[in-house]
Formats: structure tokens, C-alpha cells, sequence
């Protein structure tokens, strides 16, 4: 089975200061397919997204070495950074609601990118929200305050804002680990829609999250990747590491 | 349970002095922090009771007559909110324009460093100094002259690295979190200024600005230098008496001057200059601390 590639990564080695987190790791993201990434904390999952939309550079002491391709465009190399990150959704592990009206948390993307009709915000917003299973909650009060939200409410508002200016993947770093598990699962159907037109890359603690929404998962341990296969393989009771199958059933220590 | 262990919230000696230590650590630090009212009312107290016979509404909006020995003090008034107004004027902007780079722009590279270690300098500088570099800056190398504006300019420079330092913390305050929010969506860093950092400093930055008044009111020795004067005849009650170039009266140095200067000073007129300065000085403390409370109440997060 080959799929469009949709981000291509060569030897990604990632350093803060001297301290190596990402030892040069290479994989393919096909186009419309949720990939999950398990790993123990510190293995480098949530580094490995901000090379993707260039967030990396706003840590100083980090260096970066090695190819990133998102659309055939090398994301060190490109011009436009901003494009990029619109390129690429973003939903962080602890909720943000902006401290600006819940209209505003998602009509401020498609401003920075110079949109102004307020019938085009308009369509935005509530589509954004709709898709993040969010509208039917809000709608009266889209003028009140994100961060006055609950924190379930405020993830969904989270993923509406990294929905809003239509990126192609969206990338999200343990976005339950804040969260009550009916939203959790509230979340995952919308995931579920989302890949028919999305990539979608889900970092996930919880391993049983990766084997119910994964196409494919991969494994990063300690800024190496174990293994990257299909989740028949990875969840199977052989797959081709060890470490991964102690991993996935909680024997790792 | 077995009857050797104790009950498990009986009242050992070890117990009793954890709670004696307690109480008396309590009351140490509690002593300390009250003893900070006591300064405040004696001064205060005093000054009023000294000052009584001449506080009234005549006193600020008369000039001072015959040799200064009599009268009100509304020259030294104005002149002080004169150069108050436009050296927060020049200063503010400078100050929290240079501190949004720091904060917000500025890498950590040698260049930056030595911004930093710069602004810190400047602000353990001794106002006697300030006023000697004001003096050759403002009055003999640009030619202002003896003025409003040296004065001002002077006292901007003094509180220049006191407002980068405030509004840096105020914009320290707001979480990174709102800011990498932001930069994931693809905003630059000045629509994250604009759109969320800003709106959510601003009122800490504001209060920095406002805690400079009482210092630009307060200096004797950078006015003294550049631009206040012994005695300056104006109108009573004028609000626009001044020029920038021209010189003008200060509170500050009014006082020192009545106080030390001028003799057959009638008494209670030094202690109630005081009190218009101190009562001045309070009044825009205590709107700093309201406009910090109203916008606290709007806190978003």
C-alpha cells in the first residue's frame, strides 16, 4: 500500500543545548491518516511536533538538524512560516482559552490571515465549532470570555481554534490528559470525521486511545522510534520489537 | 488497637510546642507588617496638626507674597504638575515600548545583555547625578537652557529604567501558554502582542507608570539643576502659566527652599506645603491602586 506522503522526515535530530532528544529519526505521514505516537514521557513526542510547524524556534537553545517535508515543502527552508503554521493545527496537552471572547478564540486565526467580512468569520466560527462538538453549547454566549469555559468546553474550544484557519494536519499532544472521559470520547468521534479530509497526528499517553483511532502507530522511546507500524501489527501479540509489545501492555517499566 | 499506640490526635509535648512556635512566629511577622502603618500615620499626623492653620483652599491656589514669607504656593503646584505630566509623557512610551522588545522580541545575545545590564544601571543611578548629566545634556549641550523641558527631560531619564523594570514584570505576568496558543495558529509575535499580551498587561504596566508620579513629584536635585527656580511670579489660579522653555516653580523645591532659605517664613506654610505634596502624591497612589482593582475585577483568567 503507498499513500501521498504528507510530511516526510529524514534524520530529524533535535538538541537542546547539548542535551540530544531526537536522534535522528526517519518516517513518512501519509496523506488522511491518523498516526498515532506512543512513548513513555521524555521519548520526545511533543519536541517532534514543534519541529513540524517551526514552534521549535521559539526555544533558543534548541538546534535542529535534518529534513522536514510538509507538502513536499522543507519547513526549515520555507518562506512562510505563518503559512506553515496554518498549515498545521495545533492543540496542546492543557486547554487554552484565550482571554478574548469564545468568537474571538476562533476568529483570531483567520484574522491574523488578513480575513475580515464578518459573514466569512461568521461561517467560520460556527463551522469550526460544530466540528469540535462545541456550537450547541456556546452559541447563546459567543461573546463571553474563552478562559471562563470549563476545561472539557475549553479543550473542544482549543481544537475549534486550531481547526480555524483549515489546516491540512492537525496535530494533537495528549489532548485528554486534561479532560473527563465523555468529552474524551466526544473528541475521538470528531476525529474519527475529521479523517476523511484531514491528517491527523494524535500523541497520545494512553495507548488503548492510539489503538481505537490510529491507522498506523508509532512507537518513540527515549528519541529513537522503536517501531512504526499499522496497529494490527503494533497491537498484535508479535510485533517485530519486544519493547513495544511490553510497551503497549503496560509491562515496560 | 493495640494499647500501646497512641490515639492518633492526642496532645503530645511535641504537639503543644509545634503549636507555641506556631503562634509565636505568627505574631513576630504579624508585629513587623503593622509596625509599616506607624511611620505613615506619625508623619502624616504630625504634619496635619503643624500644618493646620494654613490648609485651606486659599493656601493652594494663592501665590506666595510678600518674600515668600506669606501666601499660597499654586506656582510650585502647577510647575510640579508641569513637570510631572510631560516627563511621564516622554518616559512612558520610551519605557514600555523598550520593554515589549525585551520581553517579547529580544534573544538572549550579547546586544540584548547589554540592553539589560544598562537598564539596570540607570536605575540605581543617584538622582544627583542625573540632575549634574541633565544639567550638561539637556542645558548647555542642547541648548534648552534652564527649563521646563531639561527638567523634564532629566527626571524622564530618571524614571525611564523604573518603567521598562515594571512594565517587563507586567508582561511577564501573562502565561506563555496564551502565547504559544497563538504563534500555533499562525499569528506573528506582534499580533499576539496586540491581540493578547497587551490587553492583559496593561493594567499592571499602567500602574508602574502612574508609582513614577510620586517619584518625578518628589526629586529635589535633577529640577533643581535644570529648571526649577527659587521664585517665579504668575498668575493666581493659572493653569497654563508656564512655557517648556521657560523655568518654573516645584513643590519639592519650594519646600527646601521656604524651609531652609527664606526667614520669617510664617510656620505652619512649610508643613502644609508638605502635605499638598504628600496629599498629591497619595491621591495618584491611591488611583493607581483603584484602577488596578477595576481591572482586576475584569481579570479574564
Amino acid at each position: 500500500m503507498t499513500r501521498p506522503k504528507h510530511v516526510e522526515v529524514r534524520d530529524l535530530r533535535l538538541a537542546y543545548g547539548t542535551k540530544e532528544v531526537i536522534h535522528g529519526i526517519t518516517f513518512d505521514i501519509h496523506r488522511h491518516e491518523i498516526l498515532g505516537v506512543i512513548g513513555p514521557a521524555q521519548s520526545g513526542k511533543t519536541s517532534l511536533l514543534r519541529c513540524l510547524n517551526r514552534t521549535i524556534d521559539f526555544t533558543p537553545e534548541a538546534h535542529v538538524s535534518g529534513i522536514v517535508k510538509v507538502d513536499g515543502e522543507e519547513v526549515r527552508r520555507t518562506r512562510d512560516v505563518y503559512g506553515l503554521r496554518r498549515k498545521i493545527g495545533m492543540v496542546a496537552p492543557l486547554p487554552v482559552g484565550l482571554p478574548i471572547s469564545i468568537y474571538d478564540n476562533v476568529a483570531f486565526a483567520p484574522r491574523c490571515a488578513g480575513m475580515s467580512r464578518k459573514a466569512d468569520l461568521d461561517a467560520i466560527v460556527e463551522q469550526c465549532l460544530r466540528q469540535a462538538a462545541l456550537w450547541e453549547e456556546v452559541k447563546d454566549r459567543l461573546s463571553s470570555l474563552g478562559t471562563k469555559l470549563s476545561g472539557g468546553q475549553q479543550q473542544r474550544l482549543t481544537i475549534a481554534r486550531a481547526l480555524s484557519h483549515q489546516p491540512e494536519i492537525l496535530c494533537l499532544d495528549e489532548f485528554s490528559i486534561a479532560i473527563d472521559p465523555v468529552t474524551t470520547m466526544r473528541i475521538e468521534d470528531v476525529l474519527k470525521e475529521l479523517r476523511s479530509h484531514m491528517t491527523v497526528i494524535l500523541v497520545t499517553n494512553l495507548t488503548q486511545q492510539a489503538r481505537r483511532l490510529a491507522d498506523r502507530t508509532m512507537f518513540l522511546w527515549n528519541g529513537d522510534i522503536i517501531e512504526l507500524d499499522s496497529n494490527a501489527v503494533i497491537f498484535s501479540d508479535t510485533p517485530k520489537d519486544r519493547r513495544t509489545h511490553d510497551y503497549v501492555n503496560g509491562i515496560f517499566g | 488497637m493495640k494499647p500501646d499506640t497512641p490515639a492518633l490526635f492526642t496532645e503530645t509535648a511535641l504537639v503543644r510546642r509545634k503549636y507555641r512556635q506556631e503562634t509565636v512566629a505568627k505574631w513576630v511577622f504579624f508585629v513587623m507588617a503593622a509596625a509599616m502603618i506607624i511611620p505613615l500615620l506619625l508623619i502624616v499626623g504630625y504634619l496635619m496638626v503643624k500644618a493646620a492653620p494654613s490648609l485651606t483652599l486659599g493656601f493652594l491656589l494663592d501665590v506666595p507674597v510678600r518674600g515668600m514669607t506669606e501666601g499660597g504656593i499654586w506656582p510650585a503646584f502647577v510647575g510640579t504638575i508641569y513637570l510631572v505630566f510631560i516627563s511621564l509623557a516622554i518616559s512612558a512610551p520610551i519605557g514600555i515600548l523598550a520593554a515589549v522588545y525585551l520581553n517579547e522580541y529580544a534573544r538572549d545575545n550579547w546586544f540584548n545583555r547589554v540592553i539589560n545590564l544598562a537598564v539596570i544601571n540607570l536605575a540605581g543611578v543617584p538622582s544627583i547625578v542625573h540632575a549634574l548629566f541633565g544639567l550638561g545634556a539637556f542645558v548647555y549641550a542642547a541648548r534648552f537652557g534652564y527649563s521646563i523641558l531639561s527638567a523634564s527631560l532629566t527626571l524622564a531619564i530618571m524614571t525611564l529604567p523604573v518603567i521598562v523594570a515594571s512594565t517587563r514584570e507586567a508582561l511577564a505576568s501573562v502565561p506563555r501558554s496564551f502565547r504559544e496558543a497563538c504563534w500555533n495558529v499562525g499569528a506573528t509575535r506582534w499580533q499576539t502582542i496586540r491581540a493578547v499580551v497587551l490587553p492583559n498587561s496593561i493594567s499592571g504596566i499602567l500602574t508602574g507608570v502612574i508609582l513614577q508620579v510620586s517619584r518625578a513629584a518628589g526629586e529635589t536635585a535633577p529640577i533643581m539643576f535644570t529648571g526649577a527656580v527659587f521664585y517665579k511670579a504668575i498668575e493666581k489660579g493659572d493653569l497654563f502659566a508656564y512655557g517648556l522653555h521657560e523655568q518654573c516653580m516645584a513643590l519639592s523645591m519650594h519646600l527646601y527652599t521656604i524651609s531652609t532659605q527664606v526667614p520669617g517664613v510664617k510656620e505652619s506654610i512649610p508643613y502644609a506645603t508638605a502635605v499638598v505634596l504628600l496629599g498629591s502624591v497619595l491621591l495618584v497612589n491611591a488611583a493607581a491602586i483603584a484602577l488596578r482593582v477595576y481591572m482586576r475585577s475584569r481579570t479574564k483568567w
